[in-house]
């Protein structure tokens, strides 16, 4: 077998053998951990690349690839799957890895041992659960994320950090009781763990067992559900992201976007072949608690007090957003929900790398030198002016403001940036709705959608103005390289997709039509055939 | 034998429940346990009840599929064992640290008549 074949294993593989390299060497020598780990997530960047060019390759609604593991034949192996959207998923998540593990080697890798171990654990977590096509593999790989996601919460430890984390721990914990109860009622309906054989069965199956499935798929919905904090499974959110150092706060933007990843894949399980229909009830549910998530969102943004709340409310936000796509049900929804899903991954990313960069204007801003000063100048002595190292103040701080207006402006939708095309395409497909007819929740869904957009503006003017404006003087915030590049990095990302919202959106569309037939996709899957020993023919 | 098994699972899973939601983290950890155990009989049970069969294949009756109990869920069990049993191993030293940090054990950190 050739490279390329091997490629789907790789974004599983890299991780797990570079945390497993790095996990023994001593914390003093950086050089070599830094050197390793960003190897191995630059490498990652490029197979996912590799692997989003592939799947875009393909036609039809086939897989770009399957990987057998153990060469088993399907459906009896676990089988990694490559699809449009699995690939994408994988490009996301290594180009946010890379400005998360850059700037943590300004000073946040040090807080705590094993900083980059648990990075890539968390990476092989994330790479593996946008990969599998098997329900418990699914559990395993959840499991994985989630502990490296308990290390990456308690990183720099303190009691903040523990007490958060202690609660964090009990609500995943929790949420994977839920997940097993329903893994095993759906194994118990369909007799099957492959994601594809269920989706295949589910139409075949007495009227009895069809229900036990769908309690199973609604059960691991809800272990979903707190994956990606909506409204009420989200009060852990905010607190545990909030006190997260800023690389692993960065980094949990994707976590979310995993559970909702796994309920678009659970969406194509339970629809038999002919009941799109069907699902106007499920889809009503989601459509109501996504409505009820932006409501809580709103509010909370409003009350919102510093720019780490108001950042872990903006997740929730996002996720209240894209449910209220995903309850649509229609091609264009899905496409503008992923849309925007990339977007606000990305800006969530450089939000909370941003806001770790202000805080320190703040921290050692006016109050302590005012202090200092006052007592210098107390004993009659008179402070020498300082020289100033790495890039001077109107630099520094313009970067600073202008991040923050280009995540202002990303994060709340206004034009001209791809917050705004995000939202706009997703405001074109509520009125749009699949049953034809525009309703009186699609108005309120709207409504709330722009109006989570104005609480966040109000909010972001609001602290804007207080770190900004108010402090008679700003500490002159030191930006070394490293750390400003990432921050600008996604911007820049996001930026780029405003230039290139067309090919995006041509290749979601392509996602999409890939996404609403899962039944030829689990057909190929199911159809894929071991690979002949050697010295062997192929059957 | 249903029954009994249904019971067992109800009663664990509801004390688990219950104890999950009690103010100290000593119950917190019980009540995890507990309701991983209720989880992992549940599970167990999915692969439906069978008395006097083995999961694994023997050298005679190997091709009756029906002498044999299902042995998928019985695997997934001993791996979500394994993986609870970690979880919870890391939440104990997680409480054992917020116990040091904050001087209680209670869950928030503080105790109720402090705040």
């Amino acid at each position: 077998m050739s490279l390329s074949q091997h490629l789907p294993i790789l974004p599983i593989l890299l991780p797990m053998l570079t945390a497993a390299a790095l996990a023994p060497v001593s914390e003093f020598r950086r050089n070599i951990k830094v050197t390793v780990g960003v190897t191995s997530v630059v490498l990652q960047l490029i197979v996912a690349i590799a692997l989003l060019v592939q799947a875009d390759a393909v036609s039809g609604a086939n897989p770009a690839a399957v990987y057998l593991l153990g060469n088993w034949s399907p459906p009896f192996g676990i089988v990694l799957m490559v699809d449009r959207l699995s690939a994408l998923m994988l490009l996301l998540t290594a180009l946010l890895a890379l400005p998360a593990l850059v700037y943590s080697i300004a000073r946040w890798d040090r807080v705590g041992v094993h900083f980059y171990a648990i990075f890539q654990l968390l990476l092989m977590g994330v790479n593996g659960a946008f990969l599998t096509n098997d329900l418990f593999n699914l559990f395993v790989f959840f499991e994985i994320m989630l502990a490296a996601s308990y290390g990456m919460v308690l990183h720099g430890s303190g009691t903040a950090r523990v007490k958060a984390g202690l609660r964090y721990i009990v609500v995943n914990l929790a949420s994977s009781s839920i997940f097993l109860v329903g893994v095993g009622l759906i194994y118990a309906a369909s007799g099957s763990l492959s994601m594809s054989e269920i989706t295949l069965l589910a139409g075949e199956l007495s009227s009895s067992n069809y229900a036990l499935l769908q309690a199973g798929a609604a059960i691991l919905a809800v272990a979903f559900l707190v994956k990606s904090a909506v409204w009420p499974l989200n009060f852990w959110l905010p607190t545990s992201y909030g006190v997260a150092v800023a690389p692993a706060a960065a980094m949990f933007a994707i976590m979310t976007k995993v559970g909702f990843y796994s309920l678009f894949r659970l969406w194509a399980i339970v629809v038999p072949e002919d009941a799109v229909a069907g699902l106007q009830d499920e889809a009503h549910w989601i459509m109501a608690l996504a409505a009820i998530t932006l409501l809580f969102a709103s509010l909370g943004m409003l009350a919102a007090q510093d720019l780490r709340r108001m950042s872990g409310v903006n997740i929730i936000a996002s996720t209240g957003i894209l449910l209220s796509g995903l309850s649509l049900g229609t091609n264009y929804a899905w496409a503008a929900t992923l849309f925007y899903l990339i977007v606000s991954t990305f800006v969530v990313g450089a939000l909370f790398l941003l806001i770790d960069l202000l805080e320190r204007i703040r921290q050692f801003g006016a109050d302590m030198l005012a202090v200092t000063v006052e007592a210098f100048e107390a004993q009659g002595m008179v402070l020498p002016e300082q020289e100033e190292i790495g890039v001077s103040i109107p630099a520094g701080l313009a970067f600073l403001g202008f991040g923050f207006v280009l995540c202002s402006i990303l994060v709340t939708g206004l034009p001209p940036l791809s917050g705004f095309l995000a939202k706009f395409t997703l405001l074109v497909a509520v009125l749009n709705p699949a049953e034809g007819a525009v309703h009186w929740w699609h108005w309120v869904l709207m409504l709330l959608i722009i109006g989570s957009g104005l609480t966040g503006i109000i909010t972001f003017l609001r602290l804007g103005i207080r770190v900004f404006w108010v402090p008679e003087s700003h500490a002159r915030p030191h930006l070394r390289i490293i750390e400003a590049a990432p921050v600008a990095w996604l911007l820049i990302l996001c930026i780029a997709l405003t230039i290139w919202a067309g090919p995006t959106m041509g290749y979601l569309n392509r996602t999409v039509a890939t996404l609403s037939e899962p039944h030829a996709s689990a057909k190929a899957v199911l159809q894929s055939t071991p690979v002949a020993a050697p010295g062997e023919t192929s059957p | 034998m249903e029954l009994i098994f249904a019971l067992a699972v109800g009663v664990l899973c509801s004390a688990g429940i219950w104890l999950l939601l009690r103010p100290r983290t000593f119950q917190v950890v019980m009540g995890l346990s507990i309701l991983s155990y209720g989880v992992n009989l549940f599970l167990f049970a999915m692969g439906r009840l069978k008395l006097d069969s083995a999961p694994v294949l023997a050298a005679k009756n190997a091709h009756e599929a029906t002498k044999y109990a299902d042995p998928i869920p019985q695997a997934l069990v001993l791996t979500a064992i394994v993986i609870g049993f970690a979880m919870l191993a890391l939440f104990l030293v997680v409480m054992i640290a917020s116990r040091g940090l904050t001087g209680t054990d209670h869950v928030d950190g503080v105790e109720e008549d402090e705040q």
